[in-house]
């Protein structure tokens, strides 16, 4: 379908560019309405493929491109369950959010995410997984799942390391920090700085270069420049759902979701 | 090289200018959280800004904790 509206995300497709924005409030964070969203997405891909040469991804929200994995859906669902069925409810939303972005990853259409704001978690493993971030200079990038007890679990450890130098990974997954534009872009991790708030303009211009090439030309070269990590990332799954029975994880999302005041819980 | 008076002056008229606060009205003991009435990813858009206008990094961990504006400058001024 060439539009769809949905609750968390809407995209369309007009000259040859498919804009999918992300519009779910506060902060595009990614739980099973975005999921289902965004797998509607991925069976849309065959037909847009065939009418399409680039994709860009945006965010409609004020804080940013994605806050990342919904962890307030995720503790109370994990809440309402023994912790053996709550890691089973964990290994299958992953296997489903990887098979969306592994989908997105290898799709032929050049693919773009626009970003500003938080870009993190979850959230930064969907930036990952396109071909281009065009991020504007507010923009913010972190993996502070370690924070918590967890490590990233949407692909985004593999997808990292395919894109930038290991010293760089471990930096941003064993400190869990967080780095603006300018490092992402001098690290490699992004492709273009845009202005504040022109990151979707900038998007835009690159996406509408790519409607120029040759589509079986543009796709054959993203196949040979972008192998899928395939034996890591179903690693990644299961080192995921390892860490997740331990007691800490689930205590330290509590403390996270409880938290009301403006200091987030992040140790 | 700026003094630690200077980088929280600047600190402070960035802020003012941003969050549209009076620049009379912010002291450098004052808590930019209350006083800004800012959440965390407000926060979070300050400390980018803050780095992008002293072309410095801040690991989150460094302001951690930090409230108050002199604070903030301190960890600023170390990375100058």
């Amino acid at each position: 379908m060439e539009e769809y509206k949905g609750k968390t995300l809407s995209w369309r497709l007009s000259d040859g560019v498919v804009e999918l924005a992300l519009h779910c409030a506060p902060a595009n964070e990614i739980g099973t309405a975005m999921l289902e969203d965004l797998e509607r997405f991925a069976a849309a891909l065959t037909f847009l493929e065939s009418r399409a040469s680039a994709v860009i991804f945006h965010s409609k929200q004020k804080a940013g491109f994605s806050a990342g994995a919904d962890l307030r859906e995720l503790y109370s669902q994990a809440q309402k369950m023994d912790p053996a069925s709550a890691v089973t409810g964990v290994r299958q939303f992953l296997e489903r959010i990887h098979a969306v972005l592994n989908c997105l990853d290898a799709s032929p259409l050049t693919t773009i995410a626009a970003v500003h704001g938080v870009c993190f978690g979850g959230g930064f493993e969907l930036a990952l997984a396109c071909d281009l971030i065009i991020a504007d200079k507010m923009a913010r990038f972190c993996f502070p799942e370690l924070r918590l007890g967890l490590i990233p679990g949407f692909g985004g450890i593999p997808r990292l390391k395919r894109d930038v130098g290991n010293a760089v990974v471990r930096d941003l997954l064993l400190t869990g920090r967080s780095v603006n534009a300018t490092k992402a872009l001098a690290v490699g991790l992004v492709s273009q700085v845009a202005a504040e708030g022109e990151a979707l303009r900038v998007a835009r211009s690159a996406a509408n270069q790519v409607t120029k090439f040759d589509r079986a030309t543009s796709a054959a070269a993203k196949a040979f420049i972008k192998p899928l990590p395939a034996e890591e990332l179903r690693r990644e799954i299961d080192t995921f759902c390892d860490l997740f029975t331990k007691p800490a994880v689930m205590e330290g999302l509590r403390k996270f979701v409880k938290n009301s005041g403006p200091h987030p819980y992040l140790p | 090289m700026k003094t630690i008076e200077q980088t929280t002056d600047e600190i402070l008229d960035l802020a003012a200018a941003h969050f549209k606060v009076p620049r009379a009205g912010l002291q450098p003991s004052d808590d930019f959280y209350k006083k800004l009435g800012i959440d965390s990813l407000q926060a979070l858009e300050l400390l980018t800004r803050l780095e992008n206008h002293f072309s410095v990094e801040l690991p989150d961990y460094e302001v951690q904790g930090v409230s108050d504006f002199r604070t903030l400058a301190s960890r600023i001024q170390a990375r100058l």
